[in-house]
């Protein structure tokens, strides 16, 4: 989906649409103009970053692409932005290999923001990360959304991570989206029965809480069959489930749910 | 009675063009049957070397050098290679990460569980193919007449690590060990393979090292916990006074940050505690204690030498300067 957003790929079916206009029929200027406003960071710092490049280079490569400002404001510009991500001006001109996980991460992102973007796409930006460098890219994540009125489209498998990043949730299941609500209505009123096998399934992170509300069972199906995705593992399946697919619904102003029970379970 | 694995002072280390490094440096540790240690730990602190230490199957660049892997009292690294390799499927056992890797993909899976039995038993082919369907069935896969003549590749991940666990379980091992057994496998499905390492668990009165990097895996599953730094246990208790009760800096550091154990809310001000700093490289250790550059109670003897693992309260390990039984 994200390769989708940033036009890397076209969708075979359906729009999307950036502050109203379909991305696939913009013209080069609007192109352009939107591949400024939406960036991408990347799951694993190590294969994104080209590795013959020094920080300072990559990070300042959109700019010279694009041939914003002069030489010294480039360089001024990349400084500040290196600062603020927590790299230090004698890293400037080392390459990626001579950095952690984490600190390739943070030239990920100091490249995603030096054209100002709007919209940022992070798809899994923690998950290569060892766990005790995890939480300062959330938090730089969260300082840099603030201070610079950043929206983003968080991309995760951890359940805990998303809990604490996002405030409107969208649960996908093979594909599709199966709900969409907002954080807290997720987390304490999950409506989706996979929704609800998800965050049953998730460790609570506490060794006095081992229970599991809801048994957890069975396998993604093959795709492409008849009926709901989710009816082989489903404890509330009725008949219609195994015929028609479910559309999204929308049952209030911030909820949907793609589910013939909806709501009633 | 001796404790079913006992490990002192091991050490494997790796010969590099860069030089000597420790994987495992000096680990210490003891399990009892039908109890499951995590071993928790950030990327390239060991955690894999010590399993395969304990298998005798380390990389050919490396090699024990020091220590005692004591198994139902017999030192494992004193017997030949031949008693060895009887041990491995049939008192030890080990389930790896990726099991693409450890899976022949040109054999069906029926073949494949039937020649690791025949290896520790004298059975023939299609004795051993039924005693494959029971384990596949043991393992909780519903059609194991079918899966049998399935080849790997057209297993779901979920599917390919039920059955490395039925090869691992054909013997009924006294000790498995799972390396990372879930990393690659969507929460639903990792949460059923946990509950069925559990379930087998208890069954045989086996006992498990649970590998793993995910502090939540180790609070759902594990009884004790060895927390792992850099090449070394740090600290060593059941998994609630880890939870709970964390003595070292570092473990401390890794609960305080997990974000399930922090509130909901994107909100700037809602920040996650971090662990400042990164982890050291092995080629490139700091003097003294591993943590001392990251560790926020540091003192100012901590970079002189390095602690070693004491019992600082019953059954609590703890590798730090900040205890007083620690400094003598
Ligand atoms: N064959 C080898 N030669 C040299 N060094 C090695 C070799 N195998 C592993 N190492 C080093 O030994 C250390 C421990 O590796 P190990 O695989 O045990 O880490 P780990 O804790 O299992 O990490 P991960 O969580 O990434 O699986 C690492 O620093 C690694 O680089
Ligand atoms: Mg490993």
């Amino acid at each position: 989906m994200a390769r989708l957003i940033i036009r890397l790929e076209r969708p075979d079916a359906g729009n999307i649409y950036y502050k109203g206009d379909d991305i696939n029929s913009f013209s080069a200027a609007q192109l352009k103009s939107y591949r400024g406003n939406v960036q991408m960071i990347f799951q694993d710092p190590y294969s994104s970053l080209n590795p013959r490049k020094s920080a300072v280079s990559i990070i300042r490569e959109p700019l010279t692409i694009r041939k914003i400002g002069d030489k010294n404001e480039r360089d001024e510009m990349v400084m500040q932005l290196m600062a603020k991500v927590g790299l230090s001006k004698e890293q400037a001109n080392r390459y990626p290999h001579e950095f952690s996980g984490g600190q390739r991460q943070r030239i990920g992102i100091a490249r995603a923001l030096v054209l100002k973007p709007e919209l940022i796409i992070a798809d899994e930006p923690v998950s290569a990360l060892d766990v005790s460098i995890q939480a300062q890219i959330l938090n730089l994540l969260k300082e840099l959304k603030h201070d610079f009125g950043l929206t983003y489209l968080f991309i995760s498998h951890d359940l805990n991570v998303i809990r604490n990043m996002s405030d409107r949730i969208a649960v996908m299941y093979l594909g599709k989206i199966v709900e969409l609500a907002a954080n807290r209505d997720i987390y304490s009123t999950p409506m989706h029965p996979y929704t609800r096998m998800l965050l049953s399934a998730v460790p609570s992170g506490d060794p006095k809480n081992k229970n599991r509300t809801l048994s957890i069972k069975g396998e993604a199906r093959n795709e492409g069959e008849k009926g709901c995705n989710f009816q082989n593992r489903c404890s509330y399946k009725i008949d219609i489930c195994a015929q028609e697919e479910p559309p999204l619904k929308r049952y209030d102003q911030q909820r949907f749910c793609a589910c013939h029970r909806g709501g009633s379970i | 009675m001796p404790r079913l694995l006992e490990i002192k002072d091991l050490r494997t280390v790796f010969d590099t063009a860069k030089g000597r490094i420790s994987a495992v440096d000096g680990v210490t540790l003891g399990l009892n049957s039908g109890d499951t240690l995590g071993i928790v730990g950030e990327s390239g602190c060991g955690k894999t070397m010590l399993a395969l230490s304990i298998m005798r199957l380390i990389p050919a660049n490396g090699k024990i050098v020091n220590g005692e892997i004591l198994f139902s009292g017999q030192d494992l690294l004193k017997i030949s290679s031949e008693e060895m390799r009887k041990k491995r499927g049939s008192e030890i056992a080990m389930v790896f990460q990726e099991p693409m890797t450890s899976l022949n993909p040109v054999l069906r899976v029926g073949e494949q569980i039937a020649e690791s039995i025949r290896l520790h038993q004298k059975l023939h082919t299609k004795e051993a193919l039924a005693l494959s369907i029971d384990q596949l069935r043991e393992v909780g896969i519903d059609d194991p007449e079918k899966l049998i003549r399935d080849y790997p590749h057209q297993l779901s991940g979920g599917m390919r690590q039920r059955v490395m666990i039925a090869m691992a379980m054909s013997c009924h091992p006294q000790l498995l060990l799972a390396d990372e057994p879930t990393t690659a496998l969507d929460v639903t499905i990792q949460a059923q393979i946990l509950d069925l390492i559990s379930t087998l668990k208890e069954k045989n009165n086996m006992a498990v090292i649970l590998i793993t990097h995910d502090l939540g895996i180790i609070a759902q599953a594990a009884k004790h916990v060895a927390v792992m730094y850099a090449g070394k246990i740090v600290e060593n208790s059941t998994v609630e006074n880890i939870f709970d009760h964390p003595l070292h800096p570092y473990t401390r550091g890794l609960i305080e940050s997990m974000p399930a154990r922090c509130a909901a809310s994107s909100d700037k001000g809602n920040y996650l505690k971090t662990i400042p700093g990164n982890v050291p490289s092995l080629y490139n250790l700091p003097a003294g204690c591993r943590f001392f550059d990251r560790c926020t109670s540091a003192q100012k003897e901590c970079n002189k030498e390095e602690p070693v693992l004491k019992e600082i309260e019953e059954g609590h390990f703890v590798s730090c300067w900040k205890y007083p039984g620690n400094i003598n």
